[in-house]
């Protein structure tokens, strides 16, 4: 039987583990899918939607969300762009290299809760990274769902994360899958236009649909209005939010949004909550 | 009573006439052809008389623009249940994009010319089908400032 830390990382959540890069897949030009193997040989179990900090040794942490399988806590899958100098870093680890890790932190994706309803998944961008563990739940426990979709948006076909595996998903009769484009290029054949507008094609009863997504903050913001005008109320929507997570234990108030700290009460959250800050500036 | 004519009742199905009543749709089943167009065939191009309006009953259309040193770009796409063209709505009645059929693709045809006539002859009808079609310009408008906004290039590790 598989040991896992969990009882560690609930003891000492300031504990680093130290985990070696497997498998690197290129994404995009700039983000890479990393595999790490723990090196004491314990899993990381996690929920979907929960993130880990990342350390790549001097360069300092950054925290991102587990991309993974929730069933295969002994392989932690991580998704990262290179947007500032701890992610360049990570970008930059090859195979057998070393990475600090702390988690998982924070609260997940609602997929028990989601039991019995349509399920729609709204993706932008690198979005898609945190709501892959939800998907892979959701699909390992079908059955217990109505439709499931998944809307992908990105900015150009390049940009498109895990593309062999929406293959796979396109194929299935039990999920549908909508994916679109900002810009288009002369070999792209699929759509082509915002996200929000592949909402019309989905085919679920709003009145019992629960809907995750995540994205650039303003892409949900103007998802969260298509919800509304198709008629899925506030209490049945559920977004990642993304702030300053330094801690990750909600004690040094980087990700402090509003009444609540990202790290711990986040990053998923029911729309309802965050609704009256996610439109103040600078917040 | 409803019609059993079928164009009515195709029209009828279509998510942008939802709620016209029976007669306003027997109006518009009067200059309405159902149509086809194979994958690859351009439906309509920049600067040609726009003559027509679609309703899109399956397939996908690629609205297209020819840029000088980019070729042609696909500026959006719309598919099934959605409305292409309002050129046809105001002078000089030329289309200003080009629209290219994606996959097979069949849709409602309406004539242009039969219907500005009989929305100045019922003015009823006439306000319900503006109604509709400012609606559905306001979404699309919504949606290109969006697509501008390239949303997904500065975005973080979300």
């Amino acid at each position: 039987m598989l040991q896992t830390a969990s009882a560690a990382a609930a003891v000492d959540p300031m504990a680093i583990r130290r985990f070696t890069v497997g498998r690197i897949r290129r994404e995009t030009r700039d983000t890479v899918t990393l595999e790490l193997h723990p090196v004491d040989g314990l899993g990381l179990p996690f929920a979907p939607g929960q993130f880990t900090m990342l350390y790549p040794f001097g360069a300092g942490e950054v925290p991102i969300s587990i991309s993974g399988d929730a069933a295969r806590p002994e392989t932690l899958v991580h998704t990262v762009r290179a947007v500032g100098a701890a992610t360049r870093a990570i970008c930059a680890l090859r195979p057998g290299e070393m990475l600090g890790v702390r988690g998982p932190f924070g609260r997940g994706w609602p997929v028990v809760e989601a039991e019995g309803s349509d399920v729609l998944v709204a993706a932008g961008g690198i979005g898609l990274a945190p709501l892959r563990p939800a998907l892979y739940a959701l699909l390992a426990g079908r059955e217990r769902y109505g439709s499931i979709t998944l809307l992908y948006g990105a900015r150009t076909p390049t940009d498109l994360l895990y593309t062999r595996e929406l293959e796979r998903w396109r194929g299935r009769f039990d999920l549908d899958v909508e994916v679109t484009v900002d810009r288009g290029d002369g070999g792209w054949h699929g759509n082509v236009g915002v996200v929000t507008r592949l909402m019309d094609r989905a085919r679920f009863d709003p009145a019992h649909t629960v809907a995750l997504m995540c994205g650039p903050e303003i892409m949900m913001r103007f998802t969260v209005r298509e919800l509304e005008r198709v008629g899925v109320t506030d209490d049945r929507v559920y977004l990642s939010m993304e702030r300053n997570m330094r801690c990750g234990v909600g004690l040094c108030g980087h990700c402090q949004f509003g009444s609540r700290f990202v790290c711990l009460d986040g990053p998923v959250f029911r729309y309802d909550e965050v609704r009256p800050a996610i439109g103040i500036q600078e917040l | 009573m409803m019609s059993t004519d079928p164009m009515t009742l195709e029209l009828a199905g279509q998510p942008f006439l939802r709620g016209l009543s029976p007669s306003h749709l027997a109006e518009l089943a009067a200059c309405a052809t159902v149509i086809s167009f194979p994958a690859g065939q351009h439906i309509f191009r920049e600067g040609d008389p726009a003559a027509s309006f679609f309703i899109l009953r399956r397939g996908r259309v690629a609205l297209q623009l020819d840029v000088p040193g980019r070729g042609v770009t696909t500026i959006q796409t719309v598919g099934e249940g959605d409305v292409l063209g309002w050129s046809w709505l105001f002078p000089p009645y030329r289309w200003q994009f080009d629209a290219t059929a994606m996959d097979l693709t069949r849709a409602v045809a309406l004539d242009a010319d039969c219907l500005r006539r009989t929305m100045e002859a019922d003015h009823e009808l006439g306000y319900l089908l503006m109604r509709r079609f400012a609606q559905t310009i306001s979404d699309r408008l919504q949606a290109t400032r969006l697509q501008m906004l390239d949303v997904y290039g500065h975005a973080s590790n979300r």
